[in-house]
């Protein structure tokens, strides 16, 4: 595909805006955790029961997204690497972050940890035992549901995993640091006297989704070594072995 | 001054190049950079070496031929500063100072330190003009500009084409380049007929020659000896998106 670099840097900036939307409805979503089981397990079983266009149609085009942002990103870095064969002597930079330069390594990163995340908690092949998890609470009929409370609190428990999370979210905190503010440059609505303002917002706002993701780990953790104790316990079906 | 120099030595395009060592004492703090590369010629020559082959001209900032990357910096760490304006004072009795080329596969080196910038030129022919009878020279005030775009014009046609954008630039992106010529342009009444043509055509060229793709980093700019700002980059960006999405319904 030997498309425009302009055309192939505004696929980057439009599927960004998608996935920068995505993980704050997300976040918010998660949040819910902190309301009580019944909040968040409401709002999983609404999601879930969606009408199937809506919910496979939105799946599709998330993954699309994800899809287009990460070949295209390889694409780019590709003809990057091809555009300098032999590296200066001494490398400096002046004005460009961490963040910045490492746009590449956070993204394949992040790749990585969705695919874990869905495997963990959405797919639950790596702890099946997940799908064992009912309870009436939240929903709508008095029918039995899936837990997701207790599915959270028990994917938590390890603590490598929880670990792992928050280090994954550091990592997403930093890409959203130079990708939020940079979207604007790449479709032209940026200036200087913008640029200190929309950079500090995009650090700003990776920040919030490092916290507002952060924070359930954090808590289960917290809890399980007897720190807080603000969450509801798990009950019969946190009995899982882990 | 007593000054240690590492310099990129390199026969013609096919040769691999590599550094070779140079110790230069005597030299002047009040010298320029090209200057001390002239002294470290003449001893060059008087030991019976070739002498080391450099891009100048003008020498005092405003033809954009003077290169070279130092220490790492394109120009030098100085900023807005060719390396014909940047003086030895910058530098400390026993510097090591490591000088190379503007590194760029559209940047193929010719020898030495000289590169073929003609990729500049190929974008400036896709579109860095306008097309009309010269000539005869118009009336000054029978096309108003805005003060304001004759003011951001003039800073983007500030840009002397040197090409330190590219060599600072992580990926050896021309945008800053592209956007300053295609924005002088573009902001003026005379550059309107042409605009859409223009952008497409020069991105086109910019891609062809084998330039990296902007990640917004900034290096360019901060290289640039004319301060020529990311806002071109972001209305090049803005332009390119109007052409195109125009030329997809036209």
């Amino acid at each position: 595909m030997n498309q425009s670099s302009l055309l192939k840097k505004y696929l980057m900036a439009l599927t960004g805006i998608v996935l920068v939307g995505f993980v704050l409805v997300h976040m918010a979503g998660n949040l819910q955790v902190l309301i009580g089981r019944e909040a968040i397990n409401a709002y999983a079983y609404a999601l879930q029961n969606l009408p199937a266009p809506i919910l496979w149609g939105s799946r599709l085009f998330l993954l699309v997204c994800v899809l287009v942002h990460a070949v295209t990103a390889y694409q780019l870095i590709k003809e990057n690497r091809m555009a300098r064969p032999r590296a200066n002597e001494i490398e400096v930079t002046k004005r460009a972050g961490w963040a910045s330069l490492r746009m590449g390594l956070t993204g394949s990163l992040m790749l990585a940890f969705i695919v874990f995340h869905l495997l963990h908690f959405t797919i639950r092949a790596i702890f099946p035992e997940y799908n064992d998890m009912k309870t009436t609470v939240g929903s709508p009929d008095g029918s039995e549901i899936h837990d997701v409370y207790s599915m959270i609190l028990a994917g938590f428990q390890v603590d490598a995993i929880s670990i792992f999370y928050v280090i994954c979210m550091f990592l997403l905190c930093r890409h959203l640091a130079h990708g939020v503010s940079s979207m604007f440059q790449t479709l032209g609505f940026r200036s200087e006297r913008w640029r200190g303002k929309l950079d500090l917002a995009a650090s700003a706002y990776g920040w919030i989704i490092f916290a507002g993701f952060s924070i359930i780990p954090v808590l289960v953790i917290a809890q399980k070594y007897g720190l807080v104790n603000c969450l509801e316990t798990c009950g019969s079906s946190c009995s899982v072995n882990l | 001054m007593k000054l240690f120099l590492k310099v990129w030595k390199q026969e013609g395009p096919e040769d691999e190049g590599h550094f070779e060592s140079h110790v230069l004492d005597g030299v002047s703090e009040d010298s320029s950079f090209l200057e001390m590369l002239d002294q470290l010629n003449e001893q060059l020559l008087g030991e019976g070496k070739e002498p080391i082959a450099f891009d100048h001209d003008c020498r005092e900032g405003i033809c954009g031929t003077c290169s070279l990357n130092i220490n790492g910096y394109a120009h030098g760490l100085e900023n807005s500063t060719t390396t014909c304006q940047l003086h030895m004072r910058k530098f400390e009795d026993g510097d090591s100072i490591t000088v190379e080329p503007f590194r760029a596969k559209a940047f193929p080196v010719v020898k030495d330190l000289v590169v073929n910038r003609s990729a500049f030129d190929k974008i400036i022919q896709a579109g860095g003009f306008i097309t009309v009878r010269t000539g005869s020279a118009p009336d000054g005030n029978a096309m108003p500009v805005p003060k304001e775009n004759a003011d951001l014009a003039m800073d983007a046609a500030q840009c002397i084409g040197c090409g330190a954008c590219v060599a600072s630039c992580k990926n050896a992106s021309a945008m800053l380049f592209t956007s300053a010529k295609a924005g002088h342009l573009n902001m003026l009444p005379q550059g309107q007929a042409e605009k859409d043509s223009r952008v497409l055509n020069m991105v086109a060229a910019m891609d062809e020659a084998g330039f990296g793709n902007c990640r917004n980093y900034g290096e360019c700019s901060a290289a640039c000896p004319k301060d020529i700002s990311l806002d071109y980059i972001a209305k090049l960006n803005r332009d390119y998106a109007k052409a195109k999405i125009k030329k997809v319904f036209s």
